[in-house]
């Protein structure tokens, strides 16, 4: 039975970006005003589990850390075909950097108990560190690839998987236990269906607080996050431009190409 | 106290159905209105979806959902494809009949297949002389042993080229008071499906004729009752068909809004969008106070419908009402959109030509306004 673990988490729905505010005082993300989604990478992570799962006998258990409303992207993700699904909840987690992140996931996926892989997508919509896999592994002593855009052979304790480099990737040999996190060129996520959805009625949610995992205050949350983020500015907007080119055909197409050398695009 | 609200669970089958039409349906909605024909692939989506399968009951295959759950897919399918809310929302009229008055050899033989998408259903009433009023049918039906021999043509039907499966609604020969509903299969010899319409709108959605000569029908193909066949295809089309175009007229108006806000933020005049000007939010508003009564009305209805109430007057007003509003709608989004709007490329003329097809499919507005009519003398 290979015991598989997705870290998914619940982002403001990038649809919505326009209406998302940031806390003055503390920097983080309003996130009340704004629905919450499952982060589209992790829709890949939870894919590459659920492929796995049709060719092997596979437990997959979905953990994510939030508010209660996270609960919904978990039932979604029992929806989508995990087993079980873990709520890390509780007031105390507020305000996580990645690094309070990831020691909180880390401790979720302990109390989970018997895992042989972790998935999770590359980066979340809202935070985009890309750390929170990576520290994940750092914090259960484990090894970990990052930017798996394929996983070229896993049948057995070693795998294969392709990770993305510029222009190019890296084939690493891994063993299990062992923490990934993936792309979207991984694979294609699949959507929700009705039966699933009927199915993951009798899928029940585990809600844990700092005393389930037997951690302390300081150690979680804004608390527990070295990361300040000392100011925020906005950007300003792209201001779109466009020129309209003149002369024959030839003519306009050694002028479009010299601009688009002369802006680095080629 | 009144909760209006939905369940997480209902939430959870509108992301999967707009999640479903956004990306297996819209990529296919050019191609159908380039050519006018159903895309294979999207009934095959359909199908894969268990969007078919929704009202089945569970032992038959289906899903064992209500009524509601079944609003919710045709909404979000129709925000996305007008054509392709149709064709679904009139599987479930051929199912219906099945379901709710089917023999048990008809339910095991039918409703697996209906439920998987591996057969596609639909119903035929409609006739140049009577469609809103069946009484004025004139196919008709004479008793021949074990069987029943069929002769007439129907016309308007949507599906009528793709079903496999037809529940068709026929009159006694001898007694115009006795009516009879039928499920034939496709391969049965004496029917054929004839003419295909070309219709302004809802592209990719079939629609035509269907002819019956000498049809040998076995007694055994009989929905419910002899002689009680109005009530079997009442009770699909009052109750099913017109839930199943307020879902589409729903669909629609959501689609318009969406389009208006998008373009009324992007349109740039006397230095800013569109949108800042009180004439366009007058008309944005009017569209969200129409979209939220339609909602009211149509899920009120279906939600009656659920629990076991007869909600065919109900629907009537929700169908009223959403109808006139999605042509008002339309009409409204292509207006924002200024000479945009007259070009194919913007999916608001896509709208305004699929508004007028949704008018009177399920009965025109005033039919609508007859049915209203005799429910608050009644």
């Amino acid at each position: 039975m290979l015991n598989i673990v997705v870290c998914v988490k619940a982002v403001p729905d990038p649809k919505e970006a326009c209406n998302i505010k940031i806390d003055p005082d503390t920097k983080t993300l309003l996130r009340c005003d704004v629905p919450l989604v499952l982060n589209a990478l992790d829709k890949n992570a939870m894919e590459a589990a659920l492929q796995l799962k049709t060719q092997f006998e596979a437990h997959i258990s979905v953990l994510s850390m939030g508010p209660p409303e996270a609960g919904n992207i978990v039932k979604e993700c029992l929806a989508l075909g995990a087993d079980q699904g873990f709520l890390l909840s509780d007031p105390a987690f507020g305000g996580a950097d990645a690094f309070a992140t990831a020691f909180t996931l880390a401790k979720g996926i302990e109390k989970i108990g018997s895992f042989d892989v972790v998935f999770c997508g590359m980066a979340s919509s809202d935070g985009s560190t890309e750390w929170v896999g990576p520290e994940i592994a750092t914090f259960l002593d484990l090894p970990v690839v990052t930017l798996v855009k394929e996983i070229v052979d896993c049948d057995g304790a070693t795998w294969k998987v392709k990770a993305s480099v510029e222009n190019g990737y890296r084939l690493m040999q891994v063993e299990l236990p062992a923490v990934f996190t993936v792309t979207r060129e991984v694979n294609t996520p699949r959507t929700l269906s009705f039966s699933g959805i009927i199915k993951a009625r009798k899928k029940e949610i585990e809600q844990w607080g700092i005393n389930e995992l037997g951690v302390t205050r300081e150690t979680v949350g804004l608390k527990g996050s070295p990361t300040i983020v000392s100011e925020l500015n906005a950007q300003e907007e792209n201001k779109r431009q466009a020129e309209m080119i003149s002369g024959t055909r030839d003519e306009k197409a050694d002028v479009l190409v010299q601009k688009l050398v002369d802006a680095g695009v080629l | 106290m009144i909760d209006f609200t939905f369940t997480e669970e209902q939430e959870m089958f509108r992301k999967a159905a707009r999640e479903f039409a956004e990306t297996q349906v819209a990529p296919h909605i050019d191609e159908m209105e380039k050519t006018g024909e159903v895309s294979d692939a999207v009934v095959k989506a359909l199908g894969e979806a268990e969007m078919m399968a929704i009202t089945i009951p569970e032992e038959y295959g289906g899903l064992g959902l209500g009524y509601t759950e079944r609003l919710i897919a045709v909404e979000e399918i129709s925000r996305v494809s007008v054509a392709t809310g149709m064709m679904l929302q009139v599987f479930a009229l051929g199912i219906e009949p099945i379901v709710k008055f089917g023999s048990e050899a008809l339910k095991k033989k039918y409703l697996p297949g209906l439920a998987k998408g591996e057969k596609l259903s639909t119903t035929a009433v409609t006739e140049a002389t009577g469609g809103s009023d069946p009484t004025g049918i004139r196919s008709s039906y004479k008793k021949d042993g074990d069987n029943y021999i069929l002769n007439g043509r129907k016309c308007f039907i949507t599906n009528s080229h793709i079903a496999d499966t037809i529940t068709v609604l026929a009159k006694d020969e001898e007694n115009p008071k006795a009516f009879c509903a039928f499920v034939l299969d496709k391969d049965l010899a004496g029917w054929k499906a004839t003419h295909k319409e070309h219709k302004v709108g809802m592209r990719g959605c079939n629609t035509g004729e269907l002819a019956f000569e000498n049809c040998v029908v076995p007694a055994a193909q009989l929905l419910g009752e002899e002689g009680k066949g109005l009530r079997v295809t009442m009770a699909a089309i009052g109750d099913v068909g017109r839930g199943g175009m307020v879902g589409v007229a729903l669909g629609l108006q959501a689609a318009c809004l969406e389009e208006s806000i998008k373009f009324a933020n992007e349109r740039i005049l006397y230095g800013k969008p569109i949108a800042a000007l009180q004439t366009i939010q007058n008309k944005l508003a009017d569209f969200k106070i129409d979209l939220e009564a339609g909602r009211l009305l149509g899920y009120r209805a279906a939600a009656m419908q659920d629990k076991g109430q007869r909600s065919s007057n109900e629907f009537a007003v929700a169908k009223y009402y959403t109808t006139e509003a999605c042509q008002r709608a339309a009409k409204m989004a292509v207006d924002i959109h200024g000479g945009y709007g007259c070009m194919e490329e913007y999916a608001v003329s896509r709208y305004l030509r699929d508004s007028y097809v949704v008018g009177p499919s399920a009965g025109t507005s005033d039919i609508m306004k007859v049915i209203i009519g005799r429910w608050v003398l009644s």
